[in-house]
């Protein structure tokens, strides 16, 4: 059976497991923006804090995604079986790239901007607002797209906690050996991820300013 | 007449017992008048300028603007009244020249329309064309265009005080004497009081009209450009000999 006639037959369950990677992938990467640029911005803030925080977030990343989806099955709260242990996961893969690049694009914003902005009397917070995050703009977004392209490769994962998502027909075509049930899963995924990146991409240009 | 600016027994030591940076710096700058801060690298001359806009703080003695003393104001107030020019000028790159020149009286709440007017009127001062210049972003700019901004810029809020840290020390020897001539015609004309740091003798005994001379982290010598040739201190000496 051919890929095509595959989603002929079944397009409405694909666009159901389509729309659960989304959505996996869409939550998983605004919470972990949520978390992640305003800790990156501390970081700036607490130098001290840089190795410790950057350490563990490189640590987590380290992780096998497999395995941290298995670890986080027998945890209370956050655990267990369904959407919110494939979001954990998802947010603690995406955490480190957002908070990394919201430090290092602060970091590197120019020395004399950033004396000149004190020097003229700028607040610590008008300098974040007005000068350094607009600076950083374009680090950050990188970091948010290659965030998201992980997140779309990571949550076909989703599927081994029982949520779903495009890695539903990689599984299930893994245990059959059935090489056009795993494209069905792995092909639209690749296509999500090279879509995502083109498009934030854009975005990260549009804050590429010159100096 | 008091003079705008006072520093009286400043020092400066590094946190944590730490070396002495500036040690026991008098001098007082009034209206009109262009304090030449000399000296080598690392002989104090920078530090004592952010001690006067507590970019860093004195760990020892006063500092009076316009009568105010400054360890009593908030920094950022403190800061917004007193121009500050670095050599590396820091134009803000996201920012048209105009947003660049307008910023501490947007800081300081002006309306817009005061602000758009003092805008042309500085960019005119600095002898650049408003209606070419305004929108546009300092990387169209050539080196001494973006220094004349950093100038105009410090003026935007007429403060009574300019700082100055070598500020055309990194412009090619035609434009900054084109700089240096520019801004001696215009603090013949705006009379402010003004502390400029460099290590350029010909550029100090241009534009001072005193010459302070420092020599690790104390200020040696203090005296007309006219007194300054005619001293015989040795490191006044070493560095006329080095111009001669």
């Amino acid at each position: 059976m051919s890929l095509l006639d595959f989603y002929a037959r079944n397009s409405r369950e694909a666009l159901g497991l389509l729309g659960e990677h989304l959505f996996l992938v869409v939550i998983s990467t605004v919470v972990a923006v949520a978390i992640g640029v305003p800790l990156g911005i501390l970081l700036t803030r607490r130098p001290g804090w840089r190795r410790p925080i950057l350490g563990f977030a490189n640590v987590c990343q380290t992780i096998p995604s497999l395995a941290l989806f298995g670890f986080l099955i027998p945890l209370p709260f956050i655990g267990g079986v369904g959407a919110r242990t494939a979001i954990v996961a998802l947010v603690v893969y995406a955490l480190l790239p957002i908070v990394r690049n919201t430090y290092t694009g602060i970091v590197n914003v120019d020395p004399a901007v950033r004396e000149a902005g004190r020097g003229m009397g700028m607040t610590d917070r008008e300098l974040l607002v007005m000068v350094e995050l607009p600076l950083a703009a374009g680090v950050i977004f990188s970091g948010i797209r290659v965030a998201t392209v992980i997140g779309v490769g990571v949550a076909t994962l989703a599927a081994a906690v029982g949520d779903g998502g495009l890695g539903v027909y990689i599984f299930r075509g893994v245990s059959v050996v059935d090489d056009t049930l795993i494209l069905a899963g792995a092909l639209p995924a690749a296509l999500l991820a090279l879509a995502a990146d083109g498009l934030l991409g854009l975005v990260e240009r549009r804050f590429a300013w010159r100096t | 007449m008091t003079p705008v600016l006072e520093v009286r027994g400043v020092g400066y030591q590094l946190p944590r017992g730490g070396r002495s940076l500036v040690t026991d710096v008098h001098f007082g700058v009034g209206a009109g008048e262009t304090l030449v801060l000399l000296g080598r690298s690392g002989s104090g001359k920078t530090t004592t300028l952010k001690l006067v806009n507590r970019l860093l703080e004195p760990t020892t003695g006063e500092i009076h603007v316009a009568g105010r003393t400054t360890s009593e104001a908030d920094p950022h107030r403190l800061r917004r009244g007193i121009g500050y020019v670095i050599q590396d000028v820091g134009l803000f790159p996201h920012f048209t020249i105009e947003q660049n020149v307008g910023l501490v009286p947007r800081l300081e709440g002006w309306t817009p329309d005061r602000v758009a007017a003092r805008v042309r009127e500085l960019l005119t001062l600095v002898g650049l064309d408003p209606d070419h210049f305004a929108g546009r972003r300092p990387h169209e700019l050539s080196g001494g265009q973006r220094q004349r901004i950093g100038v105009a810029r410090a003026l935007a809020a007429d403060p009574p005080l300019l700082l100055m840290d070598e500020p055309f020390g990194a412009l090619d020897p035609i434009t900054r004497v084109e700089l240096q001539r520019e801004f001696k015609r215009l603090e013949e004309q705006l009379r402010k009081a003004v502390v400029f740091v460099t290590h350029d003798v010909r550029e100090g005994l241009l534009l001072g009209t005193r010459i302070g001379l420092m020599q690790d982290g104390r200020l040696v010598f203090v005296g007309t450009p006219g007194e300054f040739r005619r001293s015989d201190h040795p490191e006044c000496r070493a560095f006329l000999e080095a111009v001669a």
